[in-house]
């Protein structure tokens, strides 16, 4: 048999093979130490040796701690001092360093922008001149930018839908409340967050009823009118949707849930907002399909001018207009007590 | 016409720097909503009414109302202060 090093216990390999076998870590250091005190157990220390050596040590354990003091302190005073005064300048200083190096490339990025309305402006091209010249001929809609956002750039808007039913979705998923899914009507869960939602506010308030009773219909009303007629006055989908769901939003702080919920529930917002979006989607292939390939297609500009024209246009915005109505009222409802 | 113009978007200007530097985040949302619609009556001179019937129904509207829904829910509306005062929170209008 091979001699061992008298460290042999304590060195490397033994450890790791003593971690792999039980599990004892390597990194943990008791271990050593109870090898380290075996092995000082063989060299016997007399009495007052170890007495001498223990208070050697804590003699320069206290002249450490004392030492470590006397710094702190005056690091203490350093940092009251000067150390607070010094690290206040710097942050303002970078704080208007940073202030103005923004303001700087601000302007000067301004400074290089085109005069506003000029003939030679690089947006004056051919795209733009299209749309203006030739956007009502070939869209059919007196606003040229509802001929732009649901004709020219259709899949834009299409996009932008699904963007506002995908936030949707995620408020849904993030604050809709467990109990609510069962559909058994107002659970405990649903009842405290209502009642939590009502600790600021007056249940029925007189004032605000009679407003509400008053105004709602007529918002409504301009909401939907904005929306069937976005392709021949300023407006559409997104501006008469924001409209309604605001509406909705006054009848809902004015009357409370359960009046709400009598038109409108969870079903009522997930058949809305899918059936419009599929719409839309599809009815845009249709005309991207028979665009593309050259054939006829059943949708014609018509006569601009009149409601019943601009083709699709007049039905993706009402189809916009209702998925951003309740994507609105979602969110507040969701944000309120946690379900629709 | 031009001085409307001026005055309005000088408001704009004061309420996005007061937005940003008052304390208390019920006034700053407040302020906020005093901001777009300023705002959307600036969209109406620039003879873009589309815009400002949005900015009106998003930015002073809805926007705000879902600020103060999420103050309400994270109870950063300080009642104590207004405990006091008899009608408690109702009195403020919220």
């Amino acid at each position: 048999m091979a001699r061992m090093r008298k460290d042999y216990e304590t060195s490397w390999w033994p450890r790791l093979r003593r971690w792999i076998d039980a599990g004892a870590s390597p990194l943990d250091d008791a271990l050593e130490k109870a090898l380290d005190e075996t092995r000082e157990g063989h060299q016997v220390l007399s009495q007052e040796e170890a007495a001498e050596r223990e208070e050697r040590a804590e003699a320069r354990q206290r002249l450490d701690r004392a030492r470590e003091a006397r710094m702190y302190a005056r690091f203490r005073e350093w940092r009251q001092q000067k150390g607070r005064r010094w690290a206040n300048m710097l942050y303002r200083l970078l704080a208007v360093t940073v202030c103005l190096a923004i303001i700087w490339v601000l302007l000067e990025t301004a400074a290089y922008l085109p005069p506003f309305g000029h003939a030679d402006n690089p947006a004056h091209n051919e795209v733009s001149r299209r749309y203006i010249e030739d956007g009502m001929t070939e869209t059919g809609a007196v606003n040229i930018v509802a001929g732009m956002i649901l004709d020219y750039r259709a899949f834009d808007t299409l996009g932008e839908s699904n963007v506002l039913f995908i936030a949707a979705c995620a408020v849904i998923i993030l604050l809709r409340l467990p109990d609510a899914r069962d559909g058994s009507g107002h659970t405990a869960a649903l009842l405290e967050a209502e009642a939590d939602d009502r600790m600021y506010e007056p249940k029925n308030d007189a004032i605000l009823q009679a407003t509400a009773r008053l105004l709602t219909p007529f918002i409504l009303m301009f909401g939907l009118y904005v929306m069937f007629y976005g392709h021949i006055s300023p407006g559409g989908g997104f501006s008469g949707g924001a409209i309604m769901g605001a509406g909705l939003i006054l009848y809902l702080n004015a009357f409370g849930f359960k009046k709400a919920e009598r038109f409108f529930t969870y079903t009522t917002f997930r058949v809305i907002s899918v059936a419009a979006l599929s719409f839309y989607a599809g009815s845009k292939a249709y005309s991207f399909f028979t665009g593309a390939n050259g054939l006829h297609s059943f949708i014609t500009p018509g006569t601009p001018g009149r409601i019943f024209s601009a083709g699709l246009i007049p039905y993706l915005n009402i189809a916009v207009g209702f998925v951003v109505c309740c994507t609105m009222y979602a969110f507040y409802t969701l944000f309120r007590k946690g379900d629709l | 016409m031009q001085a409307l113009h001026l005055i309005l978007l000088l408001f704009v200007l004061l309420c996005a720097v007061a937005v940003a530097m008052t304390k208390d985040l019920l006034t700053s949302i407040i302020i906020f909503m005093g901001q777009s619609l300023a705002m959307s009556v600036i969209w109406i001179m620039l003879q873009s009414p589309d815009l400002a019937i949005t900015e009106a129904a998003v930015g002073a509207g809805v926007t705000s109302l879902l600020l103060f829904v999420t103050l309400k829910k994270i109870h950063a509306i300080d009642v104590k202060k207004k405990e006091g005062e008899g009608h408690g929170p109702d009195a403020e209008g919220l």
